[in-house]
């Protein structure tokens, strides 16, 4: 049982649970320091417009307010990205949707700094705005960005093998439209920064800079803070607190994080900016709306024959992780099935929305949402099984795909058996009441980018381990847990290679400080990169304990087993056998007591002077005993100290160059050393009068290496589906005008407790061999399957495709009466959501000066009227 | 606004302090008192983050003002510790994955700690149908429902151990 592990694989629970669980822990918001001061940003209204004139002098008069920043205070530009810094902390010339950062007033509370908002005057010259992705495309003036032809961010046109050849030989083809549309992380914790000046000793002036951030990603933001404040990187300090939850939404540097520090700076003290839910809104980075024209052939036996994707993504005013995103929705077409030609068109369209940025499943869910329901419908064509066609199109790993992905442990295969067995599919598909039906759907993540995004030669992740007399074990990490379980992980790798229990161990992580480079929680790549790491530092430590221990027991190096706090000689075979675990240690206890005066002075192995702490009578009873068979692991610590002066290690982590990718222009995105697998069946009822679609539970077979904690693992995969979930069937960013509709959590519908259906995650090792213990991801490559599989199981249920998410009540309804060839109800505003074909905005008060619909005499703006009376 | 001297009672000890009538229950806990568990999710009473218990009913201390609750019993998740050690729905909570990020677990055990208080024995549609006023990103709730189950268990457990 169990494969002989003694921490992995054994349902454990987080190690900052009790923090979480008490409200003791920390987030960002939940600092404060003396004298700290509270910034507010000043947001556009107007989605595009040039900034002719901002002035600030009423609002800094106000009495409270200590400083007022603009643009011009950090003249720098930045992005995510090294190809995309297009972002100023605050806007300079232009603001490019309706939320950008205009100017922060800092306060010495929250109220004041608000009313100081209302005492900034700007000056804008209104620009014709681009809301349609499509429409922007055509744009020759205005543009959004100057150096961005035709509003642009970035196109990519891959050919991998001959799409041509492979239609000409296909038996049936299918092409359709499909639209997903735009969803945002809602991360629980809004985004919080706290920026505060250290007074440098020998200047006397203002020196480092310590940052507290929600953020995935400290040490880019470290970098990031580095360029605009133009201060070395050493002298900027990024500790991240507990995050509230990320999903990508933290995985970039957010605007307040630079505002903060440019706002401490400006203020000459602590500055804390945390947005409102509203803002968190506006600063997005959430999935793009995705419009996908897909091309699918397959042969008559169900092999598919070529794929042709043009894929535009609405990216928003900025270009934040787009290049990144643009090119994912097209490499992740490869490595989940065996396709042997490949064609790709992608365009990343800048438009005066918010920045789309990464997301849970960044890049490869809405092109999976399209792909695996086109191949529902082609597997219908060539009347095969919906199961059967995704199997007879298994990649035959170790391999490297059609567009240079390398393939080496493939669980999918057993994913797909899985599932349908669990979920009865072969007895119950097609066989269910009309208006309820299964569908099915497959996805696949990278378990970390392949390259880095600054490409260097640097490691990916790096982690020191310090073991010191007391036997404690420190791990010093710089990956960011964000709920997902990393300084868990973390903790139980190097529990697990150095044989010692779980609560020696204690993880220091992501503080630029203390913790070596990792560079951060994103394209689910901690486990498998920062584990690795961990791994390789934790068997240097145990390395230089062997040979002390080894010394000391009288045995080579190799018979030693490091186990439950213990070294045992000889594989530790006698001893360990039975139960192992506590009633053993109390008994090897007890033998060592009970020998304790069984002198044998002769054994003494200490090369080096002894430490003044611990000489009494641990150095006595060590002294007193000859060769054991077994030693505590203190006892190897501290002989291992003797030996060696010291007791740390290092272990550092960078992907192989094999499994870095292709050399085509692109190619660098989408490789990763391992990918996860994932397959699900949903069922589903649909009510045929509302259009209202009901998950009733999800089968969820996910491939994520090894299991190193199996409640993680299972909560990663019901957290997955349950946000694609809400994707498919409520979630939506609703837009008029460049403005957001439903700015909050009750509007946006993130699926509640009620609405929350059944999951039933199965776990799936395929045993990577690269990976820590054999593991790899399991946060991310569930969710894309899940939006396809519900489109599926509507299909099956009621005989309508959907080709536009999230699937509402109006959508399916649409469809429904479409298909009946009925009177359109004219709910979407003319548009066919079974064929969806252009950018669809919501109805809503325009609220443009003069522009929008006249208002009743009750129903004046608010700065038209008096508010608040005599107060 | 000119601040007043209000009296609360929270976790069982009682607080003076001075706040403007304007001020919020949330925001005098974490800001005047430290008391930073309640956590701000939302500004609309949408997402549960900041539940707290007023005299045993699971209330939202983001639209409550400060200087309404005095006088009744404040329980924040400050006070749901036993005797420095996790009571049980904390610690079930830790073990099923009930929580991740954590920022809406104190939240979710206030208003768990409510309907537990009202209803001992609650099936899991009860279960659902009182969770539904907190919301969380990251779970999808299930591994919740195990931990509540498990929770009520081992209060059983103890209770019963307690009598004999």
């Amino acid at each position: 049982m169990n494969n002989g592990f003694s921490i992995i694989g054994k349902p454990t629970a987080m190690v900052d649970a009790a923090e979480k669980t008490t409200g003791a822990g920390k987030y960002t918001d939940d600092f404060s320091l003396p004298g700290m001061l509270i910034g507010k940003i000043l947001h556009s209204p107007y989605p595009h417009a040039r900034l002719k004139s901002i002035d600030t002098s009423r609002a800094e008069k106000l009495d409270g307010v200590v400083a007022v920043v603009v643009g011009k205070d950090a003249p720098k530009t930045y992005g995510i990205l090294p190809v995309g810094h297009d972002e100023y902390p605050l806007a300079l010339d232009k603001v490019r949707y309706v939320g950008d950062n205009v100017a922060c007033v800092v306060a010495v509370s929250e109220a004041i700094a608000e009313k100081a908002l209302e005492l900034i005057d700007v000056d804008y010259e209104v620009l014709p705005a681009y809301f349609d992705p499509e429409e922007s495309m055509k744009a020759e003036k205005d543009l959004i960005h100057d150096h961005k032809a035709h509003n642009i961010e970035k196109d990519y046109h891959h050919a991998f093998g001959d799409p041509e050849l492979g239609f000409a030989e296909a038996d049936q083809i299918a092409e359709a439209r499909f639209i997903a549309n735009e969803v945002t992380h809602a991360a629980m914790e809004p985004h919080s920064t706290l920026a505060s000046f250290e007074i440098d000793p020998h200047t006397g002036k203002p020196g480092r800079l310590i940052v507290w951030s929600s953020t995935q990603v400290p040490y880019y933001l470290q970098h990031k803070l580095s360029l605009v404040l133009e201060m070395p990187m050493q002298q900027i300090r990024v500790i991240k607190p507990l995050v509230g939850g990320g999903f990508g939404g933290k995985s970039e540097v957010i605007p307040l994080e630079i505002i903060a520090a440019v706002a401490a700076r400006k203020a000459k003290a602590p500055v804390k900016i945390t947005y409102t839910r509203e803002e968190v809104f506006w600063a997005h980075r959430g999935r793009p709306r995705t419009i996908i024209d897909l091309k699918t052939g397959v042969k008559a036996d169900g092999r598919i024959t070529a794929v042709k994707a043009r894929v535009v993504q609405d990216g928003g005013g900025y270009c934040s992780y787009g290049v990144v995103t643009i090119l994912y929705s097209g490499a992740l077409l490869g490595a989940l099935y065996d396709i042997p030609n490949i064609q790709y068109d992608g365009y990343r369209v800048l438009t005066n929305k918010p920045a789309c940025g990464a997301m849970r499943g960044h890049g490869t869910v809405n092109v999976r949402f399209a792909f695996e329901s086109q191949l529902d419908e082609l597997a219908a064509k060539v009347g095969m099984d919906a199961a059967e066609i995704r199997q007879r199109n298994l990649l035959k790993p170790p391999c490297i795909t059609v567009n240079g992905l390398r393939v080496q442990s493939y669980g999918l295969p057993e994913c797909i058996e899985k599932t349908v067995e669990r979920s009865g599919w072969k007895q119950r598909k097609g066989k269910l009441p009309r208006g309820r039906g299964l569908g099915i759907a497959c996805s696949h993540y990278v378990s970390g980018a392949a390259n880095s995004i600054i490409r260097s030669d640097m490691p990916h992740s790096t982690v020191n381990i310090k073991i010191d007399r007391d036997g404690g074990v420190v791990v010093y990490t710089g990956a960011s847990e964000i709920g997902q379980g990393s300084d868990t992980m973390t903790a139980q790798i190097a529990a697990e290679a150095l044989g010692c229990s779980l609560s020696r161990v204690r993880v220091i992580a992501a503080d630029t400080d203390l913790t070596p480079i990792d560079i951060g929680s994103y394209s689910s790549r901690v486990t498998f990169m920062a584990g690795n790491a961990t791994l390789r530092a934790a068997n240097e430590v145990k390395k230089l304990i062997a040979a002390a221990a080894a010394k000391k027991m009288n045995c080579a190096v190799e018979e030693l087993v490091f186990r439950d706090d213990r070294v045992l000689k000889n594989g530790g075979t006698e001893k360990n056998a039975g139960e192992g675990g506590s009633a053993a240690k109390s008994q090897a206890t007890q033998s060592q007591a009970t020998q304790a005066h069984a002198a044998q002075s002769e054994a003494s192995v200490s090369g080096r002077v002894e430490g003044q702490i611990l000489r009494g009578s641990l150095q006595q009873k060590r002294k007193d005993e000859g060769p054991k068979d077994a030693l505590t692991f203190e006892e190897a610590v501290v002989a291992a100290i003797d030996f060696h002066g010291a007791l740390t290690g290092t272990g550092s982590y960078a992907p192989p160059p094999e499994a870095r990718g292709g050399k085509h222009k692109g190619g660098g995105v989408g490789p990763s050393p391992a990918y996860s697998y994932s397959a699900q069946v949903a069922e589903v009822s649909v009510d045929e009068d509302t259009g209202e679609v009901t998950v009733h539970k999800v089968w969820a077979a996910h491939d994520c290496g090894r299991a190193l904690n199996p409640v993680s693992v299972e909560g990663q995969i019901i957290g997955s589906v349950w946000m694609g979930m809400g994707q498919a069937l409520t979630e939506e960013m609703v837009w008029k005008d460049g403005m957001l509709m439903n700015p909050g959590l009750l509007e946006y519908r993130s699926p509640s407790s009620v609405e929350s259906p059944e999951i039933e995650p199965i776990i799936v090792e395929s045993i990577d061999p690269e990976g820590p213990f054999g593991a790899k991801e399991c946060s991310e490559g569930s969710l894309a399957a899940t939006i396809p599989a519900i489109a599926n199981a509507i299909y099956d249920a009621v005989g309508v495709r959907l080709h536009e998410s999230p699937f509402t009540p109006e959508r399916v309804l649409a469809a429904l009466r479409a298909k009946k060839n009925a009177k359109s109800l004219n709910l979407t505003e003319g548009v066919d959501p079974t064929q969806p074909a252009r950018f669809r905005e919501h109805g809503g008060a325009l609220w443009f000066k003069n522009k929008g619909p006249i208002r009743h005499r009750a129903d004046q703006p608010a700065n038209s009227t008096s508010i608040g009376g005599a107060d | 606004m000119k601040k007043e001297l209000i009296e609360l009672r929270i976790n069982g000890r009682t607080y003076e302090l001075a706040v403007e009538p304007s001020t919020l229950l949330l925001d005098a806990l974490r800001q005047d008192l430290g008391m930073t568990g309640s956590k701000r999710g939302c500004d609309d009473s949408s997402c549960g983050a900041c539940t707290v218990l007023i005299d045993g009913t699971a209330m939202l201390s983001c639209t409550l003002l400060a200087a309404s609750v005095q006088g009744r019993e404040v329980t924040t998740i400050e006070g749901v510790t036993e005797h420095g050690s996790l009571a049980s729905i904390q610690k079930s909570y830790g073990e099923w994955g009930g929580a991740q990020c954590g920022y809406c677990t104190p939240g979710f055990i206030m208003t768990v700690k409510s309907l537990l208080a009202e209803n001992e024995n609650p099936t899991e549609e009860e279960i659902r149908s009182a969770l539904s006023s907190n919301l969380c990103r990251c779970t999808g709730y299930l591994q919740m429902y195990q931990a509540i189950k498990a929770a009520i268990e081992a209060e059983r457990v103890g209770m019963a151990a307690v009598k004999e």
